[in-house]
């Protein structure tokens, strides 16, 4: 696999080459009652072809709503895209009329959900949902798209496909429904792969089986992959590049390698320091103190100050930009070289 | 941590315990057809200041084990010893005091707090029953007390649930577990439904709790890394059944049965340095039903190392040659390469 040195930057063999998804300074607002929630302030992440890239966050973090204005699912009301791009291939889907950009759902972008047993129709044999895909989409027979149906639940590796195909969603197991998800979301071939979650729900066997397939789907079909997780483990694996969210905002972006070995935000670290080690047992975890903010209120200046061990004057008053600090390294931290120097020290409160 | 609770007394001593649940058929005369054995034979010993981790798959049992243990399920046979008493025996006055020494913390912090009670309702309820732990008049004061214990905001006892986060939800859910003064909490996946930066925070203040109060837990999660950070002893439950049990260190350096080396494979590490460097066994399939578990060893259905003798033969937890903990596989051998120091 290709790593990736670059972050928003194009790769110099790729210079001039149009990236396979370009999100650009997205907003999304949720309008409800007691105010607006601001889900998504101003995201932008790019994705090349046989890429794969992983957004981390914690609940509300904003990862699953972006996912989502990718697409074009949100729930509008109350959810509303209030600015930015989506471009696919150059071309900005939210510029699109909904019936142009129907063609591109499942064709060109396609998503798999966290909850498998709430995402498949209960009423359905699963077999007559995969081949729904190819029925509307390109008007097969029932005949024909049952048996491309076949084909696809043999791909994600479903055992005796064909005395299956026609079982309910509940006579599966937790994985095989993750299977059997993943087979409809590929069955149009598309070019953008976006997994919320594939893997949170299941066990830690079950999991590992489930990346393994994404990832040779990934290979096999040379697909951008946006892996969309809250844990840090389970990308470390397969992801080339990395953007850490935190209150609707991208904090860290940067390859695999670079940051797992030396993060750049105090967010990145405190979540890495939060994992439990071996070489630590006995002693306390080092927890992050306090709660996300809320996101009809998020405090002025940096979003994660009043959560931030090193949290000093400026950030108080201004909100660091997502900006540069090696090359191919972004962090949004008014102290983010210090932070990855390990070059500064917590504040007494 | 608590001064070695390997020599300390036994407090909770498991012998056998097995749980089927019927399966009927019928709508008149019901008839049963089978049994789903959803414990089928466990034996473990809990001391006093001590973690004992349960980790397995869903469905494998554990839950169901934390239920018996709580006596909110009778068991189909064995028995449980608190304290020299068979629990399973117990009645009345003696069943209540029991109730007391032994409390659950639930998984899930949404469902398992009523959302129509106050705070210091939740938490204050168990005193309802237990009246003789802190009366009437006390009774707000020891509230508070308690949120206080677990990190919470003693002012805020008059909030409802919906006024926390996930975390401090379970903060509630651990002030009530707290609030008797038990000598065991069951944890039933503590922190499953808590995120990453949280989780931390909530294992801190069992570690805290139990340091403070000698409390002794039996924690069952399905997060490998969180258990061997608190567990003192592990055990590693499939279909009903412990197949392997040894501290925290034996399990997870020297694992000797091919299920638990397969699960600690399965741990995804969050290093992408050793990307491919470490052996992943994938298990294929899925679970067996545990309404029909396979002859012989259970795990030899997804087993690499299954032989003829594997299905005859159902092997008992044992120490094994070649290592100083239990395992219950013909073929124990410790093997290294699944595991990942980092």
């Amino acid at each position: 696999m290709a790593t990736t040195q670059a972050g928003i930057v194009p790769r110099p063999d790729q210079a001039g080459v149009t990236p396979l998804l370009e999100v650009e300074d997205l907003h999304v607002e949720f309008r409800t009652r007691d105010g607006v929630a601001k889900a998504v302030n101003g995201v932008s992440y790019t994705l090349h072809e046989g890429e794969t890239l992983a957004v981390l966050g914690e609940s509300g973090s904003g990862k699953s709503v972006t996912a989502q204005a990718i697409m074009g699912i949100l729930d509008s009301p109350p959810g509303f895209v209030t600015g930015g791009a989506v471009r696919f291939r150059g071309q900005d889907l939210l510029a699109l009329p909904d019936d142009e950009r129907r063609a591109y759902r499942g064709r060109s972008i396609s998503m798999i959900f966290q909850d498998a047993l709430s995402a498949l129709n209960p009423v359905f044999p699963v077999g007559w949902q995969i081949a729904e895909m190819f029925r509307v989409h390109e008007g097969l027979s029932k005949k024909d798209a049952r048996k491309r149906a076949i084909e696809l639940m043999e791909q994600v590796r479903i055992p005796a496909a064909r005395e299956r195909v026609g079982d309910y969603p509940h006579q599966f197991s937790g994985g095989m429904r993750q299977r059997i998800m993943i087979a409809m979301a590929i069955a149009l071939d598309p070019d953008v792969l976006i997994a919320d979650e594939p893997t949170t729900a299941l066990d830690v066997t079950v999991q590992a089986q489930i990346m393994q397939l994404l990832a040779d789907l990934q290979r096999d079909r040379n697909m951008g992959l946006i892996l969309i997780a809250h844990d840090l483990g389970v990308v470390a694996d397969v992801a080339d590049k990395i953007e850490v969210m935190y209150s609707g905002r991208i904090m860290e972006q940067a390859p695999v390698h670079d940051i797992y070995a030396a993060p750049a935000h105090p967010y990145t670290k405190g979540l890495l320091e939060s994992i439990p080690r071996v070489d630590l047992k006995g002693q306390e975890l080092s927890a992050i103190k306090g709660l996300p903010p809320n996101l009809t209120n998020i405090p002025a200046g940096c979003e994660f100050r009043p959560r931030c061990p090193y949290a000093r004057e400026i950030c108080k008053e201004q909100r660091p930009p997502l900006a540069e600090v090696v090359p191919g390294r972004f962090s949004a931290c008014h102290f983010a070289q210090e932070v990855l120097e390990g070059d500064i020290e917590p504040v007494q409160q | 941590m608590t001064s070695n609770p390997s020599s300390s007394e036994v407090v909770l001593d498991v012998d056998n315990l097995v749980k089927h649940f019927p399966l009927t058929t019928g709508v008149l005369v019901k008839r049963q057809v089978g049994a789903v054995k959803a414990v089928d034979g466990v034996s473990l010993q809990l001391r006093r200041g001590e973690t004992l981790g349960v980790v397995g798959e869903s469905g494998c049992g554990k839950s169901t084990l934390a239920k018996l243990l709580m006596r909110l399920e009778e068991p189909t046979s064995g028995k449980a010893y608190f304290k020299g008493q068979n629990i399973y025996d117990l009645q009345g006055k003696a069943l209540r005091e029991l109730r007391r020494n032994i409390q659950i913390v639930f998984q899930d912090p949404y469902s398992s707090l009523n959302p129509r009670m106050t705070v210091g309702d939740i938490v204050g309820e168990p005193f309802d029953i237990h009246p003789e732990v802190a009366p009437r008049g006390q009774r707000r004061k020891r509230v508070q007390e308690l949120l206080e214990v677990v990190g919470l905001n003693p002012e805020h006892i008059n909030r409802y649930p919906h006024q926390f986060s996930g975390g401090q939800r379970q903060r509630i859910g651990i002030a009530r577990g707290l609030a008797l003064r038990p000598e065991i909490i069951i944890c039933d996946e503590p922190v499953s439904a808590l995120d990453v930066s949280v989780q931390a925070q909530v294992v801190n203040l069992l570690e805290q709790l139990q340091d403070e109060f000698g409390l002794s837990y039996i924690f069952i999660a399905h997060d490998l890394s969180v258990v061997r950070h608190i567990s003192d002893r592990v055990a590693v439950m499939y279909l009903g059944r412990i197949v392997e049990t040894g501290t925290d260190a034996e399990i997870y350096e020297q694992p000797t049965h091919p299920y638990t080396q397969a699960l600690l494979s399965a741990v995804p590490v969050p290093d992408p340095s050793v990307r491919g460097q470490r052996q992943q066994i994938i298990l294929s399939g899925d679970v067996p039903s545990p309404a029909n578990p396979p002859s012989g060893c259970r795990f030899r259905t997804r087993c690499w190392k299954a032989t003829d003798k594997c299905a005859e033969e159902d092997p008992a937890l044992i120490v094994r040659p070649g290592s100083n903990h239990e395992s219950a596989c013909h073929y124990a051998a410790v093997r290294e390469d699944v595991v990942v120091q980092h």
